[in-house]
């Protein structure tokens, strides 16, 4: 049925799954970066997140993708140039990951912001009383309660992210959808490879949702629900 | 807890390894001893990708015949032709040898060397569909073509009165043509027989009229980022030697059957 | 710095591009809208032969990235002489109906669950006080769930089109000359991506805020009710906004 192109699909696969799995890795570290500076005393820090934010829900996925890689990789080049490094190329993979990580990293922004607020604000006080630095504050107390808050916001960005990496395949990455395309072309048959990996892609949503439901579980434990 | 600490650290990591994947520096020798070679590989028979994954074609055959005669150590680049200029502007490689047809618009963004083949263009259609491919033949009909190229120029002002249909690349032509999502085709000469006509979904079609030769056929050029002269100097010494001594046309002679010499 | 003469003489495409942008958003969307009601109360219908096909009609185009499914569309059907021959053809071999279809069954999937969310928590007081009054089917929902629903609705609703305005960027993937499309044809022309990146980008940030603007004005007009003196716009749960209500 699909005159052998399979292996190449299921290649491109783990690449879309790298892809993802890269891309939350610095979604988080962005996020986590932006919801601290949301809520940090210092305006400065407060306004550039917002600025990243709005950037970033401003303008469609694509589009930023193609400057980041674009301009990215020029603003690379003329550094390298300046500094007398020479030539450093940026592949595809690292271009898409970081943009895809820095996309939604906004949104994590947003998703850790309210996880934080949602931890009473009576253990940060105990905490400061005790003596911890804010680091240990962030470290010890904020980010285990945090978790079980962002669950839901986390799940829901990592669902629209795996769909949001078909998108690198427009700039050159070699992954599941540009597998796709050359099978077709060469086979002639674009509707048996296009919805071979529609149908992976609805196996990795419903994977991911049973997985995220169970996390989610495993972080409420103890935590009473509301009975009316 | 663990899974909580453990996070920032992996994602820290996963950043740097991500980060660290590229880095292959290259410093650029000024004697142009290594050169990165862009190439298309969806141009046959210019340029095709073969079931084992290499490059080949006529174009792959001239860049390596020039890295030999300028002794540089070639490595062929390979880049969808949407983002080629863009690509080569970007430092991915240094020249592009993907049959890019040399105008005056793309001069104001590119160095060129000298020409090194120059075809004729031709409409392709259902076979009898067309007497002629006269601007009165093809009012109303729709013609597919690679945009931003010359022959996309031509066929807009020559042919105002018929819907134009654009795409990314030339082989996407014979795509949409063959699905029905245009009337009329309008491409390389050569690239319309390999990628096409010779093959089972190309029947049925056929060649409009006559040739045309575009803007007095100023033929494809190699093309350099702007200041690169020097390169661009020594390639066109070596597209001279590879002429003058009877190695042009005897990679020429094994892919047409015709002339394809620039003028 | 900024080469001005670039972006001035890039404008006429720009605008072009922005007309193509628009019609496929307003056409898509409106068609969303339309057949997302009828969906939705099917959705939440107690039937399972009702709500059942409408879940997995959801479940498949909020599962899947919508640059596939519009493939699917565009390229894929062209595989079957049955359909090149069929009456639908001239239809569907255009790219703008390709783009049409694909964009209106997406934004019908995500809009239908947002609908079908907003049903459900209805208060069940106002259910009860309907039925108290006699009011019952088709009524019951044109009167006092479907207003009340859609108001409720509206926060979410309008991250969904916005999102939808940002997805017809991928339009551009299958020959449409939208605002993406044009940038990269001035970048590949100039080589210059910050005149042509930043005027689609200063079109898109337009967009963005006059459309988010409009939806405010809406918010404050449907949903007054839940303006208190404190706060004149009504609260929007984080999680609304907290991520991308769609991408791909």
């Amino acid at each position: 049925m699909f005159h052998g192109y399979l292996p190449a699909i299921l290649g491109g696969l783990w690449v879309t799954l790298g892809v993802a799995a890269l891309s939350l890795s610095t979604a988080c570290v962005f996020g986590l970066l932006g919801a601290v500076a949301k809520l940090s005393p210092s305006r400065a820090a407060r306004w550039t997140a917002e600025v990243y934010t709005t950037l970033i829900r401003g303008l469609p996925e694509l589009v930023l993708m193609l400057m980041i890689f674009y301009g990215g990789q020029i603003a690379l080049n003329q550094l390298a140039d300046a500094q007398g490094w020479g030539y450093i190329d940026v592949p595809p993979l690292a271009a898409g990951v970081l943009t895809i990580g820095f996309i939604f990293g906004a949104y994590l922004t947003e998703t850790f912001r309210g996880a934080i607020l949602a931890v009473p604000r009576g253990q940060i006080e105990a905490a400061q009383a005790y003596g911890l630095s804010r680091g240990q504050v962030l470290r010890r107390i904020l980010l285990p309660q945090m978790v079980r808050h962002a669950i839901p916001g986390f799940a829901n960005n990592w669902l629209v992210m795996v769909k949001a990496t078909a998108l690198v395949s427009i700039i050159g990455l070699d992954d599941m959808v540009h597998r796709a395309n050359m099978a077709a072309a060469a086979t002639r048959e674009p509707f048996t490879f296009f919805v071979a990996i529609a149908v992976i892609y609805l196996m990795i949503t419903t994977v991911s949702i049973a997985l995220l439901s169970r996390l989610e579980k495993r972080f409420s434990l103890g935590v009473k629900a509301v009975s009316f | 807890m663990h899974l909580p600490r453990r996070i920032p650290l992996v994602a820290l990591l996963s950043l740097a390894a991500a980060l660290a994947l590229p880095a292959t520096s290259q410093a650029q020798a000024p004697g142009w001893a290594k050169v990165r070679v862009g190439v298309e590989g969806n141009y046959p028979p210019f340029s095709k990708m073969g079931a084992d994954g290499k490059l080949a074609g006529f174009d792959i055959d001239i860049a390596l015949a020039l890295c030999a005669q300028m002794k540089a150590d070639c490595t062929l680049v390979q880049q969808e032709w949407d983002g080629m200029m863009p690509a080569l502007n970007a430092k991915k490689f240094d020249m592009i040898v993907a049959s890019m047809t040399i105008t005056d618009e793309r001069k104001k963004a590119a160095e060129f060397s000298d020409p090194y083949y120059s075809v004729p263009s031709r409409f392709i259609a259902k076979a009898g569909a067309f007497k002629d491919h006269t601007a009165a033949a093809f009012k109303g009909k729709k013609i597919i073509v690679l945009r931003n190229s010359p022959r996309a120029k031509y066929v807009a002002e020559q042919y105002k009165d018929a819907e134009v249909l654009l795409v990314a690349k030339e082989t996407d032509i014979y795509l949409e043509l063959a699905a029905g999502r245009g009337d009329i085709g309008f491409g390389s000469s050569v690239v319309s027989g390999d990628a096409f006509l010779k093959k089972p979904e190309g029947k049925g079609f056929a060649q409009v009229g006559a040739a045309i030769n575009l803007d007095g056929g100023s033929g494809v050029g190699i093309a350099f980022r702007k200041g690169d002269d020097a390169l661009r100097d020594k390639v066109n010494a070596a597209l001279k030697a590879v002429r003058a001594d009877g190695r042009y046309k005897k990679l020429a002679d094994s892919y047409f059957d015709f002339d394809v010499t620039p003028n | 710095m900024i080469d001005w003469t670039v972006i001035a003489g890039s404008l006429p495409e720009f605008a072009k591009g922005l007309k193509v942008c628009l019609i496929l958003l307003v056409i898509s969307v409106a068609t969303g809208f339309v057949l997302s009601v009828p969906l939705a109360v099917a959705r939440v219908s107690a039937r399972p032969w009702l709500s059942r096909p409408v879940w997995v009609f959801t479940y498949v185009f909020r599962g899947t990235p919508l640059l596939v499914q519009l493939f699917v569309v565009y390229y894929g059907f062209a595989q079957f002489p049955a359909l090149r021959d069929s009456v639908l053809w001239p239809l569907l071999r255009e790219a703008w109906f390709c783009a049409w279809l694909t964009f209106s069954l997406n934004t019908t999937a995500y809009t239908t669950e947002i609908f079908a969310g907003a049903l459900r928590a209805t208060p069940s007081g106002e259910v009860e006080a309907a039925r108290a009054y006699g009011l019952d089917g088709f009524k019951l929902y044109r009167r006092i769930l479907l207003p009340s629903a859609l108001r409720r609705a509206l926060p979410q609703y309008s991250n969904e089109v916005v999102g939808m305005m940002h997805a017809t960027a991928i339009a551009s993937t299958v020959t449409l000359v939208d605002v993406t499309r044009v940038a990269r044809d001035v970048y590949a022309n100039h080589l210059l991506p910050t005149e042509a990146f930043g005027t689609a980008a200063v079109i898109y940030f337009a967009l963005t805020f006059t459309m988010v603007g409009g939806f405010k004005l809406l918010e404050r007009r449907y949903l007054r009710h839940l303006r208190t003196e404190r706060n004149t716009t009504p609260s929007t749960p984080a999680s609304a906004t907290a991520a991308p209500a769609r991408v791909a």
